[in-house]
């Protein structure tokens, strides 16, 4: 069923008895051509990219839970394209292009909203690396402004320009920066790649990976075996433990990061907000609630909920940016498992076992990583070689020296 | 999270940096082949469940600690000074 505003109108006027389910709810069949672990964003998103870009339908993504149960639920939805390094920015920046004609590619309102980003600086040496990183931007062909501190107070009047202890500088606004509406982007690509074929099996944990002479031959599950001589290992928090199944071991740990949304209130804030020197960042959710987040509790954790110092940090945080938001009650607050790399950038590549692949490392960065993680490791699965794009991304890096380390804190895990 | 600190006793969590995991004390010699330290510093088994990591009582004692934690639960089983040989 095609969705449009046509359709909207004349369901209501039918008492919207015509909706069908999104997608098919099929049992797993024996045998598949390639079977991805992990029906998050980048599960679903490959499995949507190998049906349409490679024409390979006869696929399954199998998912421990229900569709959209881990990170692309959890998230603070933000997206944007402000990498610097060479291998994360033209990454990014292909996947904003991505974002951009989502909506009309899957057939659905994923609400992207390109409302414009903006980080802010608060001393000299800060301004000199957002300039330069607005550089890399604008030679990546992307968008960036960088803004003074009057020019800050113009989109932003609401901040406290007062504060002595980061006094506010300027910020770098990257207008086609944003939000979208996380839950959304997962059901979208599910429909979409449901459309196309892809089986999407939920209550279907991997319990193991099966190999024969370096080969992947299938996957045991807690709904059978299933045989495919391609699997993707797409399971974001959990990479570590899926991986073990094959006897790999990772560079990453996983770690909690929390986030938190107030009762809804009239449109207040504009943009999304980066206060880096806080560890705060903020946007307003379209239902109107203030979402906002900041570090990780920074100790190795499986938990879907953090400790209460990183809370109070984060309100201590907020209120020096912006005190206006005092009165507004926080309505809920949760956690999701980040898969910390030692530099802070993902892994999109093959495994040392043949047909077994890995896509993971996405740190606190994953959902605007979607669209382009999804098509690039589509492409890899297909041909067997790297997307240009996401070229850079080897699991080998942390070997050879090649690492993508953006925010340029070494190789501590949770420094990211 | 309260650690408890084997010189200063139980301890707001605050008071402590997490370093990583407790693999970072088996340091591969000097001249150990590239693939050694590659996966000292980068490569974890990451479970979900018992772990030990490292921890340095900042602001307390200044002790490096060894802890045995529930990275599930939250819960913190054993709490050792790295120096002194109970590492
Ligand atoms: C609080 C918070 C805020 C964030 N904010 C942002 C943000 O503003 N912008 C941004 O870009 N990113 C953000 N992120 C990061 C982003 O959400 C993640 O990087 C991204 O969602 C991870 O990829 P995914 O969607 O595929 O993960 P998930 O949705 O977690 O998908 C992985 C799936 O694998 C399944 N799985 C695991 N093991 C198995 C198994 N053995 N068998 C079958 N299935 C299995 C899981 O059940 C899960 O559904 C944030 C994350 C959190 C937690
Ligand atoms: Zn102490």
């Amino acid at each position: 069923m095609r969705y449009s505003g046509f359709r909207v109108i004349t369901q209501g006027l039918f008492g919207n008895a015509g909706w069908k389910p999104a997608w098919r709810d099929p049992a797993p069949k024996a045998e598949y051509d390639a079977v991805i672990i992990g029906g998050g964003g980048h599960g679903l998103a490959t499995a949507y990219y190998l049906a349409k870009n490679h024409g390979l339908t006869n696929i399954a993504v199998l998912e421990k839970g229900y569709l959209g149960s881990g990170n692309i639920g959890r998230n603070t939805t933000i997206v944007r394209a402000n990498y610097f390094l060479p291998g994360n920015s033209e990454f990014y920046s292909h996947s904003l292009k991505l974002w951009e004609g989502l909506e009309a590619d899957l057939n659905y309102n994923v609400m992207h909203s390109q409302r414009g980003l903006i980080n802010l600086f608060h001393s000299d040496g800060q301004r000199d690396a957002f300039a330069r990183r607005g550089n890399a931007m604008l030679n990546q062909g992307d968008d960036a402004v960088l803004l003074d501190r009057e020019g800050v107070r113009e989109l932003l009047p609401y901040l406290d320009y007062e504060n002595t202890r980061f006094p506010i500088y300027g910020g770098l606004l990257h207008p086609r920066g944003g939000t979208a509406r996380h839950d959304a982007v997962a059901w979208g690509y599910a429909r979409a790649a449901d459309q196309r074929g892809v089986d999407l099996i939920q209550n279907c944990e991997v319990t193991g990976i099966d190999i024969v002479d370096g080969r992947v031959t299938g996957v045991q599950t807690t709904r059978g075996a299933i045989r495919a001589k391609k699997v993707g290992m797409v399971a974001a928090g959990r990479s570590g433990q899926v991986a073990a199944m094959a006897g790999l071991r990772l560079p990453i740990e996983s770690h909690v990061l929390q986030a938190f949304v107030t009762e809804g209130l009239k449109p207040v804030i504009d943009h999304v907000i980066s206060f880096g020197m806080g560890h705060f960042y903020i946007s307003q959710s379209d239902k109107g609630g203030l979402v906002f987040g900041g570090d990780l509790d920074f100790y190795a954790s499986y938990a879907a909920r953090g400790n209460l110092p990183m809370v109070e940090h984060v309100m201590e945080a907020g209120m020096t940016l912006m005190p206006m938001i005092g009165r507004a009650r926080v309505l809920r607050s949760w956690g999701g498992i980040m898969d910390m790399t030692p530099d802070g950038s993902p892994i999109i590549d093959k495994t040392p076992i043949e047909g077994l692949f890995l896509d993971a490392g996405w740190n606190y960065g994953g959902f605007k990583a979607v669209p382009a993680s999804g098509y690039s490791m589509a492409h890899l699965m297909a041909t067997g070689e790297s997307h240009p794009v996401a070229a850079k991304f080897g699991l080998n890096r942390f070997a050879t020296g090649h690492l993508l380390d953006e925010e340029g804190t070494g190789s501590q895990h949770n420094l990211h | 999270m309260r650690l408890t600190c084997p010189l200063c006793g139980p301890r707001d969590r605050r008071e402590f940096y997490y370093y990583g995991a407790a693999e970072y004390l088996n340091r591969p010699a000097p001249d150990a082949a590239p693939e050694a330290w590659d996966d000292h510093l980068h490569n974890r088994d990451n479970p979900a469940g018992l772990v030990q990591d490292l921890w340095y009582h900042e602001q307390g004692c200044c002790s490096w600690l060894k802890v045995t934690r529930n990275t599930v639960t939250h819960e913190i089983v054993t709490v050792e000074p790295v120096a002194g040989g109970a590492a």
